[in-house]
């Protein structure tokens, strides 16, 4: 952490600017995921007030950089970035001249030459934010790239986390620790194949030392779990669900095709549905997640997603204040004297 | 503010080594119940009073003066913590992240705030603070109380009331807590 003092000296390090950017929640590991957190803490204060904004980022540019479809994401981190002062330009590639044919590499590269601090970047591709991260020089933060990673909406899920089993124990958040994820039983249900989130919040329990169960068909599993912090793999929402302390709810990526995957939605929901049914089946202080939009009826029936055991709104509205943190810590330190448990933390690209 | 001081003296951090111990455990309660009574005299009173610690080091020092303050005057005084860090001037400069809580009692318009903390050096965290508590509302007065005034002033600021004041050297370092305010240096790793 960075209370403490010192760190290694600055000699050896490259002369050049160094940028810290947030890829991949693998980056994090459990010390700097902890470290979100934390900061994310004071951003919830900070939401809560009658003007929640502070003059942190005051000068700064931040570049939301969408190739795919957003709503949520993109206004959650775009309020995060003007929460902070910060300046928000929103480049959207459907209007863009990426329609006329210049590549991302030019148009980032054209961008970025007006003057960015940072990139928030969200791409069909895997790997783009990374591949962006290395055109322009500038920190750029994953916000969705193809069926690889969406570290934020992990970070913003262990927020949610927390701060529910902070409560449940009747202790202020920012007294909660990381270690209240030790041994959490966590079923993430539904279709991992297409998912990004599964991926990052898979890492990020990985590191944190939950207990994670899949609940999918076989179809909605990635080809190989080989390397994956997964205990179990379950066909059985209904054997699952008493045993748990979430249960999280993937949204049925129904735009990758369901086709190829599922003999049809409606046996799907049936099958891995949480319905009230279902939902009669947890246990009483289970959570019930969902990282949006929802296809209310598919995967989440529409009480269950109004019980008060779903967090579903507080992960929105977490998510505008860990974001917030990721935008803070990647802008606010000074290259060079990058805080130590920061730098380690974030991934440090030397360039 | 002597934690995140004697942690970001350049070039980045080191050792605070003690030299002289310049006031007692007792020496800085007594300091601390003047203080109380000076804010009595001061402000006729504690009407809509708030005191705010800054953290870290002011939130123990303004704890201890609202209960000097409740046994002069019989009456519970709110106690607000606030953390400066994203009011800083050095955002970007050097490494600055929330150290701990911010919890200000509700909407400060009207109230007569006082300002808690262990050194006044520069100038720059109460300028912060001053921003913050912008933010709460508009107070009807904001007055400062520091543990020590160690001079070095970057900003026109002033405090309200001083436990102590104590010439330093630019490079020393101020080490201020309930056991007592202890003079030294900072040596690199």
């Amino acid at each position: 952490m960075t209370g403490s003092a010192g760190g290694e000296p600055a000699g050896g390090e490259p002369a050049k600017e160094r940028h810290r950017h947030l890829l991949s929640v693998s980056e994090l590991g459990a010390e700097g995921i902890e470290e979100v957190l934390r900061v994310s803490d004071a951003f919830v204060e900070v939401g809560r007030r009658a003007i929640p904004k502070v003059p942190a980022l005051r000068g700064r540019t931040i570049v939301t950089l969408f190739a795919e479809q957003s709503t949520r994401t993109r206004l959650s981190f775009e309020t995060a970035a003007k929460r902070l002062s910060a300046d928000v330009l929103s480049f959207s590639v459907d209007s863009s001249s990426v329609k006329k044919g210049e590549s991302l590499r030019d148009t980032v590269e054209t961008v970025a030459a007006m003057g960015v601090d940072a990139f928030v970047v969200r791409h069909a591709s895997a790997g783009a934010p990374a591949a962006v991260a290395r055109w322009v020089d500038a920190s750029v933060v994953n916000a969705g790239d193809g069926w690889h990673e969406h570290p934020t909406q992990a970070l913003l899920d262990c927020y949610t986390i927390r701060e529910a089993l902070a409560e449940r124990a009747g202790h202020p958040v920012e007294s909660v620790g990381v270690e209240c994820f030790a041994g959490l039983r966590v079923a993430i249900v539904g279709d991992v194949r297409h998912s990004r989130v599964a991926r990052s919040l898979i890492l990020a329990l990985g590191a944190l030392g939950s207990v994670v169960t899949l609940v999918a068909p076989g179809s909605l599993l990635p080809p190989s779990l080989e390397g994956w912090r997964v205990a179990d793999v379950s066909y059985d929402l209904d054997a699952v669900l008493p045993d748990v302390d979430v249960c999280y709810l993937l949204r049925l990526q129904t735009e990758r095709g369901t086709g190829a995957f599922l003999p049809s939605v409606r046996e799907y929901s049936a099958s891995y549905g949480l319905t009230s049914r279902r939902a009669a089946r947890l246990r009483d202080d289970a959570l019930v997640m969902h990282p949006g939009p929802m296809n209310r009826g598919v995967e989440i029936a529409d009480d269950v997603a109004e019980l008060p055991r779903s967090v579903v709104l507080r992960q929105v509205s977490n998510g505008v204040a860990v974001r917030m943190a990721v935008l803070f810590m990647l802008l606010a330190s000074p290259g060079a004297g990058a805080a130590p448990g920061l730098a380690r933390s974030l991934g440090v690209d030397g360039a | 503010m002597a934690e995140r001081e004697r942690r970001l003296t350049p070039p980045r951090g080191g050792v605070f080594v003690p030299r002289v111990q310049v006031l007692s455990g007792q020496d800085v309660q007594r300091a601390l119940t003047r203080i109380a009574h000076e804010i009595v005299e001061r402000n006729r009173g504690l009407e809509d009073l708030v005191l705010v610690g800054l953290q870290t080091g002011g939130v123990p020092l303004a704890f201890r003066i609202a209960s000097a303050l409740e046994e002069v005057e019989g009456t519970a005084v709110p106690v607000g913590l606030l953390d400066v860090a994203f009011y800083r001037d050095d955002i970007g400069i050097r490494p600055v992240l929330p150290e701990a809580a911010t919890d200000i009692p509700g909407d400060l318009a009207g109230h007569l705030v006082v300002l808690v903390d262990d050194v006044l050096f520069t100038g720059r965290t109460v300028r912060a603070a001053l921003n913050a508590l912008a933010d709460y509302g508009r107070a009807r007065a904001v007055q400062l109380a520091v543990m020590v005034d160690r001079g070095h002033r970057e900003l026109p600021i002033r405090p309200d009331y001083v436990g102590k004041n104590m010439p330093t050297r630019i490079d020393e370092q101020v080490d201020v807590s309930l056991d007592g305010v202890v003079l030294g240096d900072v040596v690199p790793r």
